[in-house]
């Protein structure tokens, strides 16, 4: 008990609000989370479905959501830790992305609560999840087709002056603003290298770097915790490993990902925590070592007939 | 042949009043349509609210206001508030009765409201019942006066190449300043981060929404303002024939706004002023066309007679629709590469 009052207070003076701002010199944004003592506070987690983490961002309780007949997600409690990467595995129709909308309020639980940052967000409409901190990306891209990927990346800067409709129509309210914003989605796709694809339609990307450009989309919004649904799905192994540094890269400056990802290699490499899912519910958590010997995960893989390969042997 | 006619008839389309109405009507679905992606079927009724707005204020409303209460508005004060009616509390109006039920809902829904909406507010105002507020199927007259008497120009003498009469002429020069105006408006409108949420939503809603955007709010900005325009287009209308009508106001109406725009390229800010310009142009020239070539007799009237010219010119119109549909479906100003992004 000791241990996890002492875990909780090396944790708890950067959890205040006004340490959690953005760093506004950079174009990634920066939060003051220690990232090394989040990683390592994970150690004292349990591995068990449900487990309570020393710092959560995110909690949801009892959620429930069914569609006719169909329980997609049925979760008791669930906890996401802040600074961390947390993958969330589970096979075809575990009810992954689901539990996404349900997170994001894209779709309204039957019953159920939840907390992000403490605060419910049980009644806040879709649109303002955002400005809450959490940002998420879809299963089925959502590049913004005829717009440029730099009209894309400036549609994600929040707060802005000339979305409103009355300044929009005197560009002297905004301009400087606008100018603000646009070099910072420069700097972004720099960092993401797509400054050539910059004056592109978004139509015209491959797959892969649609994936890309909502990953770099999503962070314009400068959130605290992003929620990335297969973002290396349908992306070339080569560009799949710049995408693993990105995914790192914001964990390292302080942001929480939460993501779906059905390759092992991948949750292996890069996630401290996994949380796995079958059938609606959270079927056990743990680091990424400990879900192999799972004996719930082996079932609910092997015993599900879909056709997915989950290298259990590998890296645990 | 009259060429002269020709010409004149060509030019009329081209900058004449139902080029003004119909380009200030096709601005806003263009917003509606070509930057939000709002299926509005019912453009004619945004337009009968300006007519209507306008007309029952000075005619019936006001009157009657004037009779029950004491205050004694003269015509101009009526004349004024009727315009601010027309383009401001009338479009709102309609906009919330369609929107509000609609636009949290798939595309599809508010086609269908704006649809019958259009038709429940002709239908309505055609009836004998309202005859005292909306003159029924005869409609309102004696409601433009006011604006005529601002005229500096003669009545009894023509105008630009003898094109219009001093009215008409006053009514055109009015008429191009607010096209003006609103095309600039539009122009910087879609070209701030406001238009860009537009087109995000256009694009895809829910990628608008978890980037912050309220979807909800932005479609219905858009509707009200592109409603406002179409209003105004009607109220010029009125105010051009001195008359409001609600058979001015049928279906078909609203699919010469929509031929507009799709002519001239939904999405781009001149779109609407050429395919208007367009449309107009091949209407009434071929119509002037048509019959002097049938009364020349270059073409039999065992073929066509020159009672038959007002139908076979849509029927030109159409041809050309198809055509452009097979050959430039982006539309006069539309970019083809854009258009093909929709199919990947
Ligand atoms: N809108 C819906 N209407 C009806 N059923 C739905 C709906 N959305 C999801 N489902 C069902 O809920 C279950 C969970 O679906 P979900 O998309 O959450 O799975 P997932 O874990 O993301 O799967 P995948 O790995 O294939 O993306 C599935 O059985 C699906 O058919
Ligand atoms: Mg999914």
């Amino acid at each position: 008990m000791t241990d996890e009052f002492a875990k909780h207070d090396a944790l708890v003076p950067e959890a205040g609000p006004k340490s959690h701002a953005p760093h506004p010199a950079h174009a990634l944004p920066m939060f003051d989370v220690d990232v090394a003592a989040a990683r390592s506070a994970l150690s004292e987690v349990p591995w068990e479905p449900g487990a309570s983490k020393p710092d959560p961002i995110l909690v949801a309780d009892n959620v429930v959501r069914r569609f006719g007949g169909l329980t997609a997600v049925d979760v008791d409690h669930v906890e996401v830790q802040r600074g961390v990467i947390t993958a969330l595995i589970g096979p075809n129709g575990a009810g992954k992305t689901t539990l996404f909308n349900l997170l994001t309020n894209f779709d309204t639980p039957d019953t159920g609560s939840r907390l992000f940052n403490g605060q419910a967000i049980d009644k806040v409409p879709a649109h303002k999840i955002a400005g809450y901190g959490m940002v998420r990306t879809f299963q089925l891209t959502k590049a913004l087709s005829k717009m440029t990927v730099i009209e894309n990346m400036k549609l994600g800067a929040t707060d802005q002056r000339g979305e409103s409709l009355f300044a929009s129509v005197l560009p002297v309210l905004w301009r400087k603003q606008e100018n603000e914003i646009e070099s910072r989605a420069d700097e972004l796709l720099v960092h993401f290298k797509m400054e050539h694809m910059r004056d592109q339609f978004a139509g015209t990307l491959s797959g892969g770097q649609r994936k890309l450009l909502e990953m770099a989309r999503a962070l314009m919004v400068e959130p605290e915790m992003v929620m990335l649904d297969e973002p290396m799905a349908g992306v070339n192994p080569a560009l799949t490993q710049s995408l693993l540094g990105h995914v790192t890269g914001l964990r390292d400056r302080g942001m929480t990902v939460l993501f779906v990802e059905h390759d092992m290699d991948m949750v292996q490499e890069i996630s401290d925590w996994v949380i796995v899912m079958a059938e609606g519910k959270i079927i056990a958590e743990g680091p990424p070592g400990s879900i192999g010997q799972n004996q719930a995960v082996v079932d609910a893989y092997l015993g599900s007939s879909h056709d997915s390969a989950l290298d259990l042997g590998e890296g645990s | 042949m009259d060429y002269q006619a020709i010409i004149e008839s060509l030019f009329r389309g081209l900058i004449g009043e139902r080029f003004i109405v119909f380009a200030l009507a096709a601005i806003g679905l263009n917003l509606h349509f070509g930057y939000t992606g709002l299926l509005n079927f019912g453009q004619a009724v945004f337009m009968a609210a300006g007519a209507y707005g306008l007309a029952m204020m000075v005619a019936t409303v006001g009157p009657r206001l004037n009779e029950n209460t004491g205050l004694n508005m003269s015509e101009t004060t009526l004349f004024w508030v009727g315009v601010f009616t027309a383009v401001v509390v009338f479009p709102i109006l309609f906009a919330l009765v369609m929107g509000i039920p609609t636009l949290r809902l798939r595309a599809d829904y508010l086609a269908i409201v704006t649809i019958a909406v259009a038709e429940i507010f002709r239908i309505v105002a055609r009836s004998p019942r309202f005859d005292w507020l909306t003159g029924s199927s005869d409609g309102l007259t004696g409601f433009s006066g006011t604006f005529y008497d601002l005229s500096p120009f003669s009545t009894t003498g023509r105008y630009f190449f003898n094109l219009f009469t001093g009215n008409q002429f006053f009514l055109v020069l009015v008429g191009w300043t607010i096209l003006a105006i609103g095309t600039t408006i539009c122009w910087l409108l879609v070209r701030s981060p406001w238009g860009r949420v537009l087109k995000a939503i256009r694009e895809d809603e829910d990628a608008a929404r978890s980037l912050g955007k309220n979807a909800y709010s932005y479609k219905m900005q858009a509707l009200i303002l592109g409603g406002m325009f179409g209003a105004v287009g009607g109220m010029v209308r009125a105010v051009g024939f001195s008359v409001a009508q609600p058979d001015n106001f049928i279906t078909d109406v609203t699919f010469f706004v929509w031929v507009a725009l799709i002519l001239g390229g939904a999405g781009k800010v001149f779109g609407p002023l050429v395919g208007a310009a367009l449309l107009y142009a091949v209407l009434d020239s071929s119509d002037t066309v048509l019959r002097q070539l049938v009364e020349n007799d270059y073409i039999p009237s065992s073929f066509m007679s020159g009672t038959q010219v007002g139908q076979v010119r849509f029927m030109i119109v159409g041809l050309g629709l198809v055509l452009l549909a097979a050959f430039r479906p982006q539309g006069i100003f539309g970019n083809k590469e854009e258009m093909a992004l929709d199919d990947r």
